[in-house]
């Protein structure tokens, strides 16, 4: 293929849109790699400090769409310390220098300064779509930079960041001549926004498809919004507490009922149980539906209105539920693919209306099902056993028994058998995170049935080092392993270390990792950073340990070509 | 799940004899210090005291800002209406005063209560078919029925336990600041 033009060969890439396969192609040789790089509209960079900006704007000078996450995902749960890293601002100034033609960002778990964000709104004279997800370190001065000079902006989606607020005057700061809008979401941010701006931007944005309100827009600005938008396919309301005898929520439903387009709900913020039903209407059309920050909706709220929804694909909803509940579920949603059962009560020992019965009940009525999130406070391996033979399509299993190292209730034993049975069954599995009393044996079969398993994470689990040796020597493509309060230690750590290499990381927090074994392991392999994460000064640790090696808090191993990063904080040591 | 203890004494029901009880418990439930028992064996590799596991940072692995978005200092009492087969729940918290809590709890029963403003510029739940009145009464602290609004919102806030719609007919024999029982 050497003798083709360098257009057709581009041209024969551009049906390899999958990073993996481009990045395949650019090992063939020299040209091919100059051709590929060149060419490359869309970069994924997974961990940030894998690989340097600088280099990543050289290589790709041409790119479109970039992606670049931070923080593992520990850091969701507060695992990771403040100012550990994770920062946008090398990324964005590289971008700024080297890739004039970017039009796409999206970042995770990255921390964000306003005067990236500004930078990001001056540089770019393409840029249409900014997407940030569990992000931090900015404040809505930085989003009136983005609304104020990216004239081509399409998407603004914020999910779950920590925005600073100071004030309103962010969305005024669309201007006039704004017109291209189809995705807003800015239900995280937590301040209030001007209703009229809010209309006027809504009115000027015919291709709106996707809008997610925040808490503070009213049913009133609610439904005058509606009312313009009779295109759009994914709602996030504002909050549902206003009195119910108002004009405005005879508007709403009047508006709703325009919006034949609309698919997927979200939001209802303290909504009362009257407010659903406005929106009954509308259910037998949705395929996706949020109630998870509802909490003063009953089972049987949630029952009246799910029992509708017949063609739903995605549900997310509290334990509030109840069991017979998800049997309302299971037998009115047959096209379920995705649950996501979040707790009420986050208190380890509190009680739960769902139980292993009521994800049994899912798993009988919707074999479509393929994602799982599932917080409850017991488990049986029946019942596990049962699902993976009704469900053999999970992607995604995580599930969530709150108290950690609880047993089978009925029989007292660990789950392995239970996990075991999902495992084997659900032979495309590429998700897992396991919970309840669980051995070495439950390792032994991920290792031996988990073939296809990117993702693990483990929580107060396992017996041994062999555990560990289980899934590290077991799972072919793993890429990510965070292992939280678990007795694996420096035998597990170094028992396969060129595995290290295969993965893009290893987490591990109040294990029995020493110090002296992060330290072989880095000298073993040099392309991997080691981080020693220890928040407190270890001389007391070693009090307790009676002499032995100080235990390593939390490590975080990850493969790079950057070397050690400049930019850690003082209690981060890089081995 | 229920647990059976056929070998239980009827009062081992209450809490003092927990400890030293014999029962058929299932393991699993905190009665039963043989499970407990059986569970440390089971970790012997790294021993949790339960008051450590119950306070782990970050467990349960619910992101920060679901938590915040819940918040956990949410006041949820259970709201019971006379008549009514069902309880809901109110966030006390995410209201700041009675009229605002009365707007709420009429959106819970909206079904079946009206708002109607009284004579004394009070506004009031009344059966909308009926008319009957209801009188919202708390369960405060020490256990005693109470009528809402007497004292100041705050530590109505506080003390404030579950509420129930009375019917007015059978409030009359609770007034303020006296316990019923």
């Amino acid at each position: 293929m050497t003798y083709f033009p360098e257009e057709v060969v581009e041209h024969i890439f551009s049906f390899l849109p999958a990073q993996r396969d481009r990045n395949t192609v650019s090992l063939v040789c020299k040209v091919w790699y100059e051709i590929e790089r060149l060419s490359r509209r869309s970069v994924f960079v997974g961990n940030c400090y894998a690989v340097r900006a600088e280099r990543v704007a050289l290589r790709f000078p041409n790119v479109r769409a970039l992606t670049v996450k931070g923080k593992p995902h520990f850091a969701d749960f507060n695992l990771v310390p403040p100012d550990w890293g994770g920062y946008a601002g090398p990324w964005i100034e590289a971008a700024a220098r080297g890739c004039v033609g970017l039009e796409e960002l999206r970042m995770k778990r990255m921390v964000v300064s306003d005067e990236s964000l500004e930078l990001l709104s001056r540089s770019f004279p393409r840029f249409r779509a900014l997407v940030l997800i569990s992000c931090e370190g900015f404040s809505t001065d930085g989003l009136a930079a983005i609304a104020s000079h990216c004239k081509l902006l399409s998407e603004l989606d914020l999910q779950e960041n920590e925005v600073e607020d100071r004030g309103p005057r962010w969305l005024s700061c669309f201007p006039d001549s704004c017109t291209s809008l189809v995705s807003l979401n800015f239900a995280c941010i937590k301040g209030e926004v001007n209703a009229g701006s809010l209309e006027r931007l809504v009115s000027r944005s015919p291709n709106l498809r996707s809008l997610r309100l925040n808490r503070s827009v009213s049913v009133d600005t609610l439904a005058k919004i509606l009312m313009r938008t009779p295109n759009l396919e994914d709602l996030g309301t504002g909050n549902l507490t206003d009195d119910f005898q108002t004009e405005s929520y005879f508007r709403l439903t009047s508006a709703l009922e325009k919006c034949k387009m609309l698919r997927s709900l979200s939001g209802f913020w303290d909504a009362s149980p009257v407010c659903l039903s406005f929106i009954y209407p509308l259910c037998a059309q949705l395929t996706g539906l949020n109630l998870s920050y509802a909490p003063t909706l009953d089972a049987s709220d949630l029952t009246k209105m799910i029992s509708r929804c017949v063609k739903l694909q995605r549900l997310w909803v509290l334990d509030c539920i109840s069991d017979k509940g998800l049997q309302v579920v299971a037998s009115s949603c047959k096209d379920l693919q995705e649950l996501r059962v979040f707790p009420s009560d986050f208190y380890v020992a509190g009680y739960s209306a769902v139980t292993e019965e009521g994800l049994v009940a899912i798993s009988l009525g919707c074999p479509k099902l393929n994602s799982l999130l599932y917080f409850c406070h017991q488990m049986t391996n029946a019942a596990l056993i049962t699902v993976a033979k009704n469900c053999p399509n999970f992607t995604r299993f995580r599930l969530c028994i709150l108290e950690p190292g609880k047993p089978d209730v009925m029989t007292n034993q660990p789950l392995d058998e239970g996990f075991g049975a999902i495992v084997r069954e659900c032979k495309g599995l590429r998700r897992l995170s396991i919970s309840g009393l669980l051995t070495d044996k439950v390792f032994m079969y991920i290792g031996k049935y988990a073939k296809q398993l990117e993702m693990l994470s483990i929580a107060f689990a396992g017996d041994s080092d062999k555990g560990m040796m289980h899934v590290m020597n077991g799972c072919k493509n793993l890429r990510k392993l965070e292992i939280r309060d678990s007795p694996f230690g420096d035998a597990a750590l170094l028992g396969n270390v060129a595995k290290y290499e295969t993965m893009r990381s290893l987490w591990m927090s109040s294990c029995n990792v020493t110090l002296k074994g992060c330290q072989v392991l880095a000298s073993k392999m040099p392309m991997l950073n080691i981080e020693v994460i220890n928040e407190w000064d270890g001389s007391n640790e070693m009090e307790e340990n009676h002499g032995e090696l100080p235990k390593v808090e939390k490590l975080y191993v990850y493969r790079t070509t950057a070397g050690a990063r400049d930019d850690a904080p003082n209690f981060v040591k890089i081995l | 799940m229920s647990t059976s203890s056929a070998e239980s004494s009827p009062a081992v029901s209450g809490l003092d004899y927990d400890d030293t009880a014999l029962t058929l418990a299932l393991p699993g439930s905190s009665t039963d210090p043989a499970g407990a028992d059986r569970k440390r064996a089971a970790h012997a590799a790294y021993d949790m005291p339960p008051s450590s596991k119950a306070r782990a940072v970050g467990w349960p692995p619910v992101r920060a800002y679901r938590r915040n978005a819940l918040r956990e200092d949410a006041k949820l009492v259970k709201v019971a209406v006379d008549g009514a087969p069902y309880l809901r729940k109110v966030d006390l918290a995410a209201h700041d005063g009675y009229a605002d809590l009365l707007c709420a709890l009429h959106g819970m029963f909206a079904s079946c209560l009206a708002i109607r403003r009284g004579a004394d510029d009070g506004t009031k739940l009344v059966d909308s078919v009926t008319d009957a009145e209801y009188v919202p009464t708390y369960e405060d602290k020490d256990g005693d029925w109470m009528l809402v609004g007497d004292v100041p919102w705050k530590m109505f806030e506080e003390s404030c336990k579950r509420i129930r719609l009375m019917k007015s007919s059978e409030a009359v024999n609770l007034s303020p600041r006296q316990s019923s029982k």
